[in-house]
Parts: C-alpha cells; sequence; structure tokens
C-alpha cells in the first residue's frame, strides 16, 4: 500500500518531512538521558560550571568510585532485587488461580466476585486509611509487608481473567477425560496456552516492583531495608545540603549533581538489559489491557 | 423440603467444585484486608481519630473535618491546582501520542520507524524518582543544560524548579517527554485496523497521503481517539503527584500542590489523619463520579459506535 515509486512529489515531500520530525522527537527523548551519562563521566566542577552539553567533560569515574562504594548503594540494589523478584512470584501466585477461579462458568457468585474486584478500580480508599491499616496489621518497615501488600490488583487479574475466559473449552475436554482436577488443568491446559497473558501480567508486575518508591519510601524506615529508588531519592533530596558531603568534594572530582547522574545511570542499567524483552511483549500486553472490565 | 434440598445442592456443589474456591480465596482475602480493610478505615474522616483509641473507639464529630476543609485556602488551591494540571495534561498531553503515531504511520523506512518507536517507549519504563533526578538535573540553575542553552541567547539563568510560574509547563512537559511515545501504541493499533482498500481506492481518486491521513486514518480511529478521551477525563483527579512530591517545594505549592500531594502532606507528614482522610474521600468521590460517567459514556458510545 505505501510504495515510495507511487508517491507524488508532494507526498515524497511530506514523507520526509514527518520522518525528519519523528526523528527529531526520537532525539529529544533519547537526549536527556545521553545529558545523564554525560553528567555522570564528567568532573564535578565542569558540571558545575555547566558545561557540560553532549559529552563528558574532564572525563572521570570518580562520581561512580564515591557511590559503588557506599555500602547503602548495594544493600538497596540488592533489596530492590529482593522486591522485584519476591514480588512478581508472590503476585503471579494470587493472581493465576484468582483469575481462573473467576473464569470458570460454574463458579458460585461469578458476578459478584468479579463486581468485588472490579469496584476496586473505582473507588480507593486513598493513601491515609491504606497506611492506617499497614500500620494496624504491623507491617510498617517491614519487607514482607511491601512484598504482600502490592502483590495483586484488580486491572491485571481482570486482563488475564478475559485471556482465559477466550479459551475454548474444547481445549480443557481431552484433560477432563483423563480425570484431571482443576489444578491439573490450570497447571497443565491453561498456563502453557495464556503464556502472552501471562508474560503480560509478569512483566507489569516487574515494571512496577523495580520502579516502586512511593510506599516504599512511606512505610519503611530502616535503611537496611529500602529499594534502591528510595535510596535515589534520598540522595537526591539531602546530597546538595549534606555538610560532610561538601567537605569531601572539595578535594575530589565529583559533585551532588555528577553522583545523582551517576546513580541514575546504575539505576537505568538493568531497565536497558531487560527492555528487548520487555519490548517484545508490551506492545500485545497494552492492548489486552484494553479490553476492559 | 425446599431449603433443605436447596443445602444439599450446595453442598454437592462444593464437594465437587472446591478446588476452584481454594483458587479464589487468597486473592479474596487480600482484597479484603488491604482494599476493603481500609474503606471500613474511611470512617475516621467523620472521626476525631486518635492513634491510642482506633478508628472504631474515635468518637464521631460528623462533618466538622469537611466544614474546615472547604474553609481551608489550601485545600482549594488543591482542588484548583488539580483540574488546571488535569486540563492542561488534557489539552497538550492528549493529543501528543495522536499526532505521534499519525506521523509514524506516515514514515515509510521500517528500520528507521522500528528504532524510534523503541527509543520514545522507553521513558515510560523510567521510575519518577529518576525522572524527577533527570529534571532537576536538567533545569539546575548552575549544572543544567537549560540554563546553559540559554546563556548562550544571552538570557539571564534561571532557577526554574523555585518559580511557581514554571511548575505547570515542566511537569506537562515531563508527562509529554515520558508518555507520548507509549501513549502512541493504542492509537498505531487502531491505524492498523484500518482497511487498506479505503487508501486504495483514494488512491485511484488521486488523493494525497496529506488528505487521506485527514480524510480516512483521523475518522477511522474517532472512536479510539473518543474512548481514550473520556477515560482520560474520568481520570481528571488522578495526577500522578508520585513526580510532584518528588519536584515541587514550598517555593511552588501555590502551583504545583494538589489534593493527593495535599493529603500526604497533612496526613503522612503532620500526623493530621483524619483530617487528612477527609481530602481523600473527597478526591475519592469526585474521582468515582467522573470514572462512572466516563464508563457509561464509553459503553454508549461504543455500542453505537461501528466497533
Amino acid at each position: 500500500m505505501l510504495n515510495w515509486n507511487l508517491y507524488s512529489r508532494g507526498d515524497k515531500f511530506f514523507a520526509i518531512a514527518v520522518s525528519v520530525l519523528v526523528g527529531m522527537f526520537t532525539i529529544a527523548t533519547l537526549y536527556p538521558f545521553i545529558y545523564i551519562a554525560a553528567v555522570s563521566f564528567s568532573s564535578g566542577f565542569a558540571a558545575q560550571a555547566g558545561k557540560v552539553v553532549l559529552t563528558p567533560i574532564d572525563a572521570t569515574v570518580e562520581a561512580y568510585k564515591y557511590i559503588l562504594v557506599k555500602p547503602e548503594f548495594w544493600i538497596s540494589y540488592r533489596n530492590t532485587f529482593i522486591y522485584t523478584i519476591g514480588g512478581t512470584i508472590v503476585s503471579m501466585l494470587f493472581i493465576i488461580p484468582g483469575a481462573y477461579a473467576l473464569s470458570r462458568p460454574q463458579l458460585f457468585g461469578r458476578r459478584f466476585f468479579n463486581l468485588f474486584i472490579a469496584f476496586t478500580m473505582w473507588f480507593n480508599a486513598g493513601l491515609i486509611p491504606f497506611y492506617l491499616n499497614m500500620r494496624d496489621l504491623h507491617l510498617l518497615d517491614s519487607m514482607f509487608g511491601i512484598i504482600l501488600a502490592f502483590a495483586v490488583n484488580a486491572f491485571n487479574i481482570i486482563l488475564l481473567r478475559n485471556f482465559f475466559e477466550a479459551i475454548p473449552s474444547s481445549f480443557e475436554e481431552a484433560a477432563r477425560m483423563d480425570g484431571a482436577n482443576e489444578f491439573q488443568v490450570l497447571w497443565k491446559v491453561f498456563i502453557p496456552l495464556s503464556k502472552p497473558a501471562i508474560a503480560t501480567v509478569t512483566l507489569f508486575c516487574i515494571v512496577s516492583r523495580w520502579n516502586g518508591f512511593f510506599w516504599a519510601m512511606v512505610l519503611l524506615s530502616s535503611s537496611e531495608k529500602i529499594p534502591l529508588q528510595v535510596f535515589l531519592r534520598h540522595t537526591l533530596a539531602t546530597l546538595s545540603d549534606d555538610d560532610e558531603f561538601a567537605i569531601t568534594q572539595l578535594e575530589a572530582a565529583y559533585s551532588a549533581e555528577t553522583v545523582t547522574a551517576a546513580i541514575i545511570v546504575c539505576s537505568i542499567i538493568p531497565v536497558l538489559l531487560v527492555y528487548p524483552w520487555i519490548q517484545k511483549y508490551f506492545e500485545k500486553g497494552i492492548l489486552l489491557g484494553g479490553v476492559k472490565e | 423440603m425446599q431449603p433443605e434440598s436447596r443445602i444439599n445442592r450446595i453442598i454437592h456443589h462444593l464437594q465437587r467444585e472446591w478446588q476452584i474456591y481454594v483458587m479464589l480465596l487468597p486473592t479474596i482475602i487480600w482484597f479484603i484486608v488491604f482494599l476493603y480493610k481500609p474503606m471500613y478505615g474511611l470512617q475516621i474522616a467523620f472521626k476525631d481519630y486518635s492513634i491510642f483509641r482506633g478508628v472504631a473507639k474515635s468518637p464521631w464529630i460528623g462533618l466538622e473535618h469537611f466544614e474546615y476543609l472547604f474553609s481551608n485556602d489550601q485545600f482549594i488551591r488543591a482542588v484548583w491546582n488539580t483540574i488546571k494540571i488535569s486540563a492542561l495534561n488534557l489539552l497538550f498531553g492528549f493529543p501528543a501520542p495522536i499526532i505521534l503515531a499519525l506521523m509514524f504511520n506516515e514514515v515509510l523506512h521500517a528500520t528507521y520507524k522500528k528504532t524510534a518507536q523503541t527509543i520514545v517507549y522507553l521513558p515510560h519504563f523510567i521510575s519518577s524518582v529518576i525522572i524527577a533526578g533527570i529534571v532537576i538535573t536538567a533545569f539546575s540553575p548552575s549544572v543544567g543544560i537549560v540554563n546553559t542553552v540559554l546563556e548562550w541567547f544571552g538570557i539571564d539563568s534561571i532557577y526554574f524548579l523555585t518559580k511557581p510560574e514554571w511548575f505547570r509547563p515542566i511537569f506537562v512537559g515531563t508527562g509529554i517527554w515520558q508518555e507520548a511515545g507509549f501513549g502512541s501504541i493504542v492509537f498505531l493499533a487502531a491505524i492498523a485496523g484500518v482497511s487498506p482498500s479505503l487508501y486504495e481506492s483514494a488512491v485511484v481518486d488521486g488523493a494525497n497521503r496529506w488528505q487521506m491521513m485527514w480524510k480516512i486514518t483521523i475518522p477511522s480511529i474517532l472512536p479510539t481517539i473518543i474512548i481514550m478521551l473520556i477515560i482520560r477525563i474520568g481520570n481528571i483527579m488522578e495526577v500522578s503527584f508520585e513526580l510532584i512530591i518528588l519536584l515541587y517545594q514550598p517555593a511552588t505549592y501555590e502551583t504545583a500542590d494538589v489534593v493527593n500531594t495535599f493529603v500526604y502532606r497533612q496526613g503522612l507528614q503532620n500526623g493530621q489523619y483524619d483530617f487528612a482522610a477527609a481530602a481523600g474521600l473527597f478526591n475519592a468521590l469526585v474521582a468515582f463520579v467522573l470514572v462512572m460517567v466516563a464508563n457509561t459514556l464509553s459503553r454508549r458510545y461504543s455500542r453505537t459506535s461501528l466497533w
């Protein structure tokens, strides 16, 4: 349908102009990352003088040295992995069986249970009651609390339930004939058939865990439990006012800005590493998610 | 004998189908403990809550918190800021992914297109803390690239993040930078669904690409645009307050403070739980009504529309 040779001169001009605009937007999207990387490898002095534009000035790895020897950085990095992996596993243990049960036509009160879950997408008690509830449950400053309290959400359950519902019952008949129970049908028939949907939900869980910061900041008080995002936020907020840092910075080749940039780079790298895999699924996933309720 | 046989039927049903109830149970318990129990806790919005008495035993005080709320300038300001930021998001943030999708559709070179898409989807997966870190660095008065560029043009450096008048443009602009690419996926999918025969007959009629975009592509994806618009309007009270918490400061509260950041400060930082819960309840109720209206509208619209 789109054939360059059939294009009129005006169409060719239009296509080229649009391609240039797309290129500009793409560069504008990419530029802040390049800029931050350049700042992270620049000397603190050059960064503070506002000299960094595209490439590192007075290239140095001092900011990385400063951050990579800090035990707090590695602890928070480890914690992020615990929250991401542990949280995603716990999420799937709730979501997959829950969505399967909700997709079964013989479930008594199916309409009620579906509404019960969908309602939480429309009405939410809000920050304060949620926080007080966590305190009443003695889940403040608890890694287990973070993993459990954000394990499930209505959207992921509904997404997976819709996918299960769309699987024709002929697929499970053979297994039923062999006397398989519900757990076996789920495990041997539904899960293998739902790989794209399960991958999508897993992806949503991983991304939200990796990026989650607000509740970790509010609920966790011990520095040995906080995830990377909270550590980064803490560094952002305090580094420029930290007197001790201000003194060491005078003799070193880093500054609050280059150190911040270095932490940003360190926390983006894992996202970039898994991004090709993520990309394979999310385009499909977001469209699955379009089917609501 | 009617009730007994009914009980028998239930027992028989459970004996046969107990497994699916076992599968459902953890999820239901989770929803009760983590989402419905806080709804019960919302009653503190009408109570003089004390930590020591707990939710149930704190005394009722009626609408006192709400009376105080609606006479509180900061709260009124937060409501207006929420609406203003959402309106700006709607005005600039909503068309951005549509325009981007239409442009992607006109790019012929497949690799170029794929590369551009891969890059513009990326910021969606970056956490708000990192986004805030990038914004703070880029707009900082001494280090920031924005002020460096301004200096090239002989403009004095501006401390953007302390200026109330700059907060909303920076916030909305950041949102477009982060989400326009990812948001275009839905519209690209809609464009992919347009029948090629429409374009073929347009070519026969001698239409150019610009005309095809306006006469075929845009009308064809209009249902998607309208549904997405309705959803956006339903979510007007949902401003991404995480990013605001990371970017605002007392100097910019004037334009940056939204209802959820107000609730966060009053409740979680100052410990006025009951009063903050009242503000949160107001927000949740308005959001609920908007979402319900949006759901009804989109259902009605999608039933009467072509797909």
